[in-house]
């Protein structure tokens, strides 16, 4: 009973086993991996383990307080070199060996050739947010 | 309407369905129905008879799905229109319930929500609420349960302790929504000390007494946590102190110790302390041996460390966590309070720091990290 962030990078994470890019692949390739997330995000809804999920688009920008009266200051885009968050997935699962197992289970999608493209994603507990008994 | 009411009586509503030979999850879905319809009839239109209108309402609801069901798959339905009577529900059928939603079968995720609905007589929207997640997949969570236990006889005795730790769960949950879990819990817990005479069950229900007489003075009002030794005494709950000591002592002269029994008695202790200085560490520390005895538990060593240090003092406390293993969960924090109270700042605000870095709990993060600022101020002043 505790929230796991599964993370999806374009950059940052290490490179894929299967690490041909999307647009290598065929189109029936692209459609057989959305519709594996797809059913990903329902089963889990079946298990009673789904929580929500979005994907990102990759442009982003910082931006920061510049003082009063002043507009906001922004440095964009990102670097090359910066981490770039894809998408994320939220579950609710029993243990965190539970977490691994569905977060891999979801680097299994199919990419180039129908071969898993065993990415990394990234598994973060949630910070519990209130106090247990124990003091 | 008295919502509470209404909702305690949801098992033996439940369990009349079931006696009268409706498959469990078929007529915890009749029973959720009939729920609901309450809270829309009852306000313009009470009943005399509550119990006997639910019972009424929800038969009539698990006839029309079965009837439904049968004809959409073309089967001829086999349910009667009016039930033979069956035997008189007891007490014994809700104690059914509570084992068969805490059944060793379900994880404690879906126990905690079939417990929630089906004796608690929650929605699951209430329950999804409550713990922050979709009501759809609260949903599905609840009928999967629902499916686990379909095949389990529901006259078979189960286990206390299995029901006990699902009621524990709930009450650390807290609260968050507009469902107050821990009250549900105690409320659950109550209930079941009435349908079964066991003084781990009396012991569970004075231990959540006790800490819930003091949650008002565990948190200031900015929301951060007030620790034990700062707490405003003057706020902590008389009356439910009163009433989880008398149940446990009670429940201690069965002389069938217990680790809620253990437990309770150390809370008990520090709800009759005037102050922390007046708190009875060398019994606190006695209690914790004890526990230590009934449960492996780190958690409870590192509590007991603590007592040592309180009772003997902090160098007494430091060499009962040297004997710990220092990668659990909350080791550095206790150290970190041991260093303090022997008068090294440095290495307990270092200590601090590190716990806070380490510590999975936003409250409890914030907390280190102020004390640690504090130490480190007061060290620069």
């Amino acid at each position: 009973m505790a929230k796991y962030l599964l993370l999806k990078h374009y950059r940052g994470a290490p490179a894929s086993v299967n690490d041909v890019p999307m647009d290598q692949w065929t189109p029936e390739e692209i459609a057989a991996h959305a519709q594996y997330m797809d059913d990903f995000a329902a089963r889990l809804e079946k298990s009673g383990e789904y929580v929500e999920g979005r994907a990102l688009t990759p442009e982003g920008t910082f931006v920061r307080y510049d003082g009063e009266g002043r507009p906001p200051v922004t440095d964009g885009p990102f670097a090359e070199t910066k981490d770039l968050i894809a998408g994320w997935m939220v579950i609710d699962v029993d243990s965190y060996e539970r977490a691994l197992e569905l977060a891999a289970e979801l680097s299994a999608a199919p990419g180039a050739g129908g071969k898993p493209v065993q990415e990394w994603l990234e598994v973060r507990p949630f910070m519990a947010e209130h106090c247990t008994t124990t003091e | 309407m008295d919502e509470a009411l209404l909702r305690s009586l949801t098992p033996s509503v439940l369990a009349v369905l079931v006696r009268r030979g409706a498959d469990f999850a078929a007529a915890e879905d009749a029973v959720q129905e009939a729920l609901v319809e309450a809270v829309r009839r009852w306000p313009d239109d009470p009943p005399r008879d509550a119990k006997g209108w639910l019972v009424t309402v929800a038969w009539r609801k698990f006839v029309d799905a079965t009837r439904a069901d049968a004809a959409r798959r073309r089967r001829e339905g086999r349910v009667e229109e009016e039930p033979a009577p069956g035997p008189a529900p007891s007490v014994d059928d809700t104690l059914q319930l509570y084992f068969l939603c805490a059944h060793p079968s379900l994880t404690p995720s879906s126990a905690v929500a079939l417990t929630l609905r089906a004796v608690g007589g929650l929605t699951t929207r209430q329950i999804a609420e409550a713990y922050l997640v979709p009501e759809a997949t609260m949903a599905q969570r609840i009928s999967r349960a629902k499916r686990t236990v379909s095949g389990v006889r529901f006259d078979r005795p189960g286990d206390v302790a299995t029901v006990l730790r699902v009621l524990y769960l709930v009450f650390n949950e807290g609260y968050s929504g507009d469902i107050d879990l821990a009250a549900e819990a105690i409320r659950l817990t109550r209930q079941l000390a009435a349908a079964i005479d066991h003084p781990e069950v009396a012991g569970l229900l004075a231990l959540m007494l006790l800490h819930h007489a003091r949650r008002a003075a565990r948190t200031a009002p900015d929301g951060s946590l007030v620790p034990l030794a700062e707490q405003d005494r003057g706020r902590w709950d008389t009356k439910a102190i009163g009433e989880g000591i008398d149940i446990l002592q009670k429940a201690l002269a069965r002389d069938r110790l217990g680790e809620y029994q253990a437990q309770a008695a150390i809370a008990a202790l520090h709800a009759d302390a005037p102050t922390t200085a007046e708190t009875d560490w060398a019994q606190i520390v006695e209690w914790y041996d004890e526990l230590a005895a009934l449960v492996d538990s780190p958690v409870v060593l590192l509590n007991r460390a603590v007592a040592i240090g309180e009772a003997h003092g902090p160098r007494a406390g430091l060499a009962a966590l040297a004997e710990l293993n220092d990668s659990l969960p909350r080791h550095t924090a206790v150290a970190a309070y041991l260093h303090e109270r022997d008068g090294d700042l440095e290495k307990a605000a270092a200590l601090y720091a590190e716990a806070a870095h380490k510590s999975s709990n936003l409250p409890e993060r914030a907390h280190l990290t102020r004390q640690a600022a504090r130490l480190n101020a007061g060290r620069r002043a």
